[in-house]
């Protein structure tokens, strides 16, 4: 479904990617793991295409992004939906707005039918009587499933999660991840989903890849990961401090 | 030698600076053009911001062009008793105010009042990645975001300039019929026989330009912003700046080709 080769980006001397392969099958959820700053949102910026690379190809069923103009992209982010880490929410909009966006400017629904499957976003969210609310009136938490309720509403074939759980409390943390797991079960979808927390990363993943330097250092199922012989892995996985991490390293 | 060189290099990276300016506003210029007549019309964010750019700003330009039109006449009035000419006052206020200080002063307000807060909205914006996210839901930043500020300014700017051209002429009546004692109806007849067609034509010409000029260097800036909080304030600082330089630069140049034109 989503194959990168080979991609390389840099920021002015800072190199980010360095070669990065990467192969996320149809239906999986893959949870890209790896420390603050090594890159992990920048690779979800550009599967999205919001980034383009300095060298590397991203295809998504088969076409590849990178060559493609701006004004081509629209049909490729039509069959995708991004859940930004602080949310994103439009400040200006109500819940409502926010959820049914895509449906007000894409398509022609009437503003009932649109209602209605902003309820149904919302619902699969589990947050109902909160459509009028503005996303400054929301907690973290809140803001997060509002997010991913836009995503949805969209009937998306990818949906990628930029650290679902960061800045959240550990109960409110789970209940993201049972919901990440539940949608991934009753819609479909082919989930990339960007974290550090390793709770999470073994709750949701159907495989786990983890980014070090630029690139991808090892690729498994939770259980493989969890049981890593790699030093590097081994170290971010359990949180130490000492190891061939350094605190410098990305 | 070593500071020579530190200043020429200094001053080749402000030459480079300007130039990455010019480019940019061109470039942001001539795509805004474009998607303004490229579906989908945005006419509801076209009238919110209507609303933000002309209505809200109403009180302030009335309050500021009423204080410039007695100024004026004050002014005016020291030098017009020392000639004996008191009625002269009338037509120097509506020429000065319609000609000049009616679209100068509105533009001016609205790039310190609306101007900053379009840079610091989408500036907030692009820090907290909501510019991102309408790309990811295939929505062009350009065209949801710039293009119903671009329309709405070059609507309201001419607009509220025509406003602020009769609050100033009602702040020199004022002064004229009640502090010196000249007639209502000759002041009225008086600023009807100075005005010419020409004079108003060029004054809305100004404020159309002048609003484009709010508009885009608002959201170049905007566009720009980085840093967070700190970047935002930055690039909220350099818009108004630039807006003003800008206005009062393309307003010589209008004046002096007006001048030429229609002397």
């Amino acid at each position: 479904m989503i194959r990168i080769e080979g991609l390389c980006k840099s920021f002015n001397s800072l190199k980010v990617l360095d070669g990065l392969s990467l192969e996320i099958k149809e239906g999986e959820t893959k949870v890209i793991i790896g420390r603050s700053g090594c890159g992990k949102s920048v690779l979800l910026k550009h599967i999205v295409g919001i980034i383009k690379p300095d060298k590397g190809s991203i295809f998504i069923e088969d076409k590849d992004i990178t060559k493609i103009k701006e004004s081509q992209l629209k049909s490729v982010r039509m069959k995708m939906a991004m859940v930004f880490q602080g949310g994103a929410l439009f400040d200006s909009l109500t819940v409502a707005e926010n959820v049914g966006f895509v449906l007000r400017e894409h398509y022609h629904f009437s503003d009932k039918e649109i209602l209605e499957a902003v309820k149904e976003a919302l619902s699969m969210v589990e947050l109902d009587g909160v459509e009028e609310f503005m996303p400054v009136q929301l907690s973290g938490g809140m803001k997060k499933r509002v997010a991913i309720a836009r995503a949805i509403c969209m009937r998306p074939k990818i949906i990628l999660y930029d650290e679902p759980t960061t800045g959240v409390d550990p109960i409110t943390a789970d209940s993201i991840n049972t919901l990440i797991r539940n949608l991934h079960d009753r819609l479909k979808v082919t989930s990339i989903v960007v974290t550090h927390d390793m709770k999470s990363a073994y709750r949701i993943a159907d495989r786990i890849a983890m980014l070090y330097k630029g690139r991808i250092i090892a690729e498994g199922t939770p259980e493989e990961i969890q049981n890593t012989s790699d030093a590097i892995v081994y170290q971010f996985i359990n949180g130490l401090s000492w190891g061939p991490i350094k605190k410098e390293d990305l | 030698m070593k500071s020579c060189l530190y200043f020429l290099n200094k001053l080749g990276n402000r030459f480079l600076a300007l130039l990455y300016f010019i480019g940019g506003l061109a470039d942001l210029t001539l795509h805004t053009i474009f998607f303004t007549f490229y579906p989908p019309f945005k006419k509801r964010a076209i009238l919110e911001q209507a609303e933000r750019i002309g209505y809200k700003s109403l009180p302030i330009v009335s309050l500021l062009a009423l204080f410039i039109g007695v100024i004026l006449a004050l002014q005016t009035a020291v030098l017009m008793q020392r000639l004996g000419s008191e009625m002269y006052i009338a037509s120097i206020v509506a020429l000065s105010v319609v000609r000049e200080l009616g679209p100068v002063i509105t533009a001016l307000i609205v790039a310190g009042r609306a101007g900053a807060a379009m840079t610091a909205e989408i500036g907030s914006m692009i820090i907290t990645e909501q510019v991102d996210a309408l790309r990811t839901l295939a929505v062009n930043p350009l065209q949801y975001l710039v293009v119903p500020r671009f329309l709405a300014s070059m609507l309201m700017l001419p607009i509220l300039t025509i406003y602020a051209n009769v609050i100033g002429i009602v702040g020199g009546y004022l002064i004229c019929v009640y502090k010196l004692y000249i007639s209502s109806n000759m002041y009225i007849s008086i600023t009807l026989e100075a005005l010419k067609f020409k004079d108003i034509f060029t004054g809305l010409v100004k404020s159309l330009f002048f609003g484009m000029i709010i508009a885009l260097v608002s959201c170049f800036y905007a566009f720009k912003t980085e840093g967070g909080a700190e970047g935002v304030g930055r690039a909220t600082r350099s818009s108004v700046v630039v807006s003003f330089v800008l206005i009062l630069s393309a307003d010589c140049l209008f004046t002096s080709i007006f001048y030429f034109i229609f002397p």
